[in-house]
Formats: C-alpha cells, sequence, structure tokens
C-alpha cells in the first residue's frame, strides 16, 4: 500500500533545501562558484512538525485476540509477549498507544493496520 | 467436517451440504455494499475530532487502496471456492484444498466476512462472546453462527501460520 501523493509536501521542502546548495561549474573560467543560497520556503505546518504522533487501537468485539497478536507482530515487528500485552491491553482498556513518532510514518501505520481490519486512530501525543 | 494441514494445504474435508454453502458464501457475506454501517467498520476514519484535512486526504488517497486490497482477498477465496462447485451429487460430502500461500487473503476475507455480519446486524459483545449458542432457526442465530464459524477457520488458520 503506498502513500505517495499525500508525501508531496515533504518531498518540496527536500528539493527547495537542494536548490540552496547547488553548485555551478564554470568550465571556461576553470572555476567552481556557489550560486546564490536559496531561502527555504515553509511548506508544512507547524502543525505538521508536532512530534510525536501516536498510533491508537481501540477495542472492538469481532476481530479475535490470536489475530490481533499477529497483526502488531507483522505491523511492528513486535515479539509474541510484547503483541500479547498490547493486544490484552486493548481487550481490557479498550485502547493501547502501540506507536508514536513523526507522523507520516504513524498515518502509514495506521493505513497497514487498517489494511488488517483493525480499528485505529492518529492521535497527537499530549 | 475435518481439517487439517497437509504439506502446503490446508485441507477440509467431509464438508456437509450446510457447511459447504456457509463456504460458499464467504465472498457475498463480505461485501459491505448497501450496508453502511458496514461500510462505516470496514473504511473507518484514521483520526478522531475535527482533522477534516487528514479525513479527507484519506478518503482519497487510502480508501481506494483499502478497496481494492479486500477485494483482491476475496476474489482469491472465491476461486479456491470453485472447488465446491463440482459436479457431485448436490448432498455429498465436499472437500476443500486452500494453499497455504492463499492464508492471508483467506484470513482477509473471514475477517470482512464477520465484520460486515456483525454489522448488519448489529451483535452486542455479550452475543459475540456466547460461543456455545447455537442456531435455532431465526436469521439473526444463523448469521451469530456464521461468525463463529469463520472465526474457528481463522483461529485454525492462524494456528497453522504459528506452527
Amino acid at each position: 500500500m503506498s502513500c505517495e501523493p499525500r508525501r508531496g509536501r515533504g518531498c518540496l521542502a527536500q528539493s527547495e533545501e537542494m536548490k540552496g546548495m547547488t553548485h555551478i561549474l564554470n568550465e571556461k573560467a576553470g572555476s567552481v562558484t556557489t550560486a546564490e543560497p536559496t531561502i527555504e520556503k515553509e511548506t508544512r505546518s507547524e502543525e505538521d512538525l508536532d512530534l510525536p504522533w501516536q498510533v491508537v487501537v481501540h477495542n472492538d468485539p469481532v476481530n479475535l485476540m490470536s489475530y490481533v497478536t499477529m497483526v502488531f507482530q507483522r505491523v511492528f515487528g513486535y515479539p509474541r509477549e510484547k503483541a500479547e500485552r498490547h493486544m490484552l491491553e486493548v481487550h481490557h482498556k479498550g485502547r493501547s498507544v502501540l506507536w508514536s513518532g513523526m507522523r507520516e510514518r504513524a498515518e502509514l501505520h495506521v493505513q497497514q493496520l487498517h489494511g488488517y481490519l483493525l480499528l485505529a486512530t492518529l492521535e497527537k501525543a499530549g | 467436517m475435518e481439517i487439517c494441514r497437509r504439506n502446503d494445504q490446508i485441507e477440509i474435508s467431509e464438508l456437509d451440504p450446510f457447511l459447504a454453502e456457509l463456504f460458499r458464501q464467504i465472498p457475498t457475506s463480505a461485501n459491505p455494499e448497501g450496508v453502511p454501517a458496514a461500510e462505516k467498520r470496514l473504511f473507518t476514519p484514521p483520526i478522531n475530532g475535527k482533522e477534516a484535512e487528514i479525513c479527507a486526504e484519506w478518503k482519497i488517497y487510502v480508501e481506494p487502496e483499502l478497496r481494492r486490497l479486500f477485494q483482491t482477498a476475496t476474489q482469491t477465496v472465491a476461486a479456491d471456492l470453485e472447488q465446491l462447485n463440482g459436479s457431485e451429487r448436490i448432498l455429498a460430502n465436499r472437500t476443500l484444498r486452500i494453499p497455504c500461500k492463499h492464508a492471508d487473503a483467506w484470513l482477509s476475507a473471514l475477517n470482512q466476512a464477520r465484520l460486515v455480519i456483525a454489522a448488519k446486524n448489529d451483535f452486542t459483545e455479550r452475543e459475540l462472546g456466547d460461543h456455545f449458542r447455537s442456531p435455532t432457526g431465526s436469521r439473526r442465530d444463523l448469521s451469530l453462527f456464521q461468525v463463529n464459524f469463520y472465526g474457528f477457520l481463522q483461529e485454525f488458520i492462524l494456528r497453522e501460520l504459528g506452527s
């Protein structure tokens, strides 16, 4: 599952940084000059840069406990014991924070969890 | 019904006509079309609250991919189920062989079907947890049996994947 189209803003920010570092080779003069640095434009809102975002899984009476454990192992690479601990937290407390970090990665994890039909949401930490 | 692992296949034999029909119903049961509650459950928003922009992007970019993913799984299962449409006598017991490489597709299709049936019938947590209730004749009881039967199949496949 790809979410490339939604990553446009991040890529734009990166290309602006690259422009500022461009070197121009003046072949005739045999010298290297540095172009005027480009002022990087702010392409992401402050909200996007906030850290961290949390991936939360919510209780669902239909999904089997063994299935949920397997999904946590696959999506997050957790060992069985840790995956089971989170599964039981979801079961008993209604929710569990599975992961926290950058928004794009958190979105990807939520997308993967939805692909396995789990009830998962993104939340800003704090 | 007997279920066992044979090399790289899961073999389900002695399938009587009733259980064979429950198997045949998996792809149809997994389809949420026309059931708003099921659509809502299968395609949930990625965020609680007022993040309208994230939800709008999700609908445009992620939801179609999820639909394709779910559809591919049910198509794989439907193809495997063609084995049950042989020309044997109608009331004869059948055997179904599921290649282990299709296990993920089966887990997904069974889960879709369970979620759609549960959403359609608005089963309570108590009803879903009552594994000893057997069908008594109503459509609702039969649907609950279907959810539990598909859950049993999921458990078996998961056990085989883990072993």
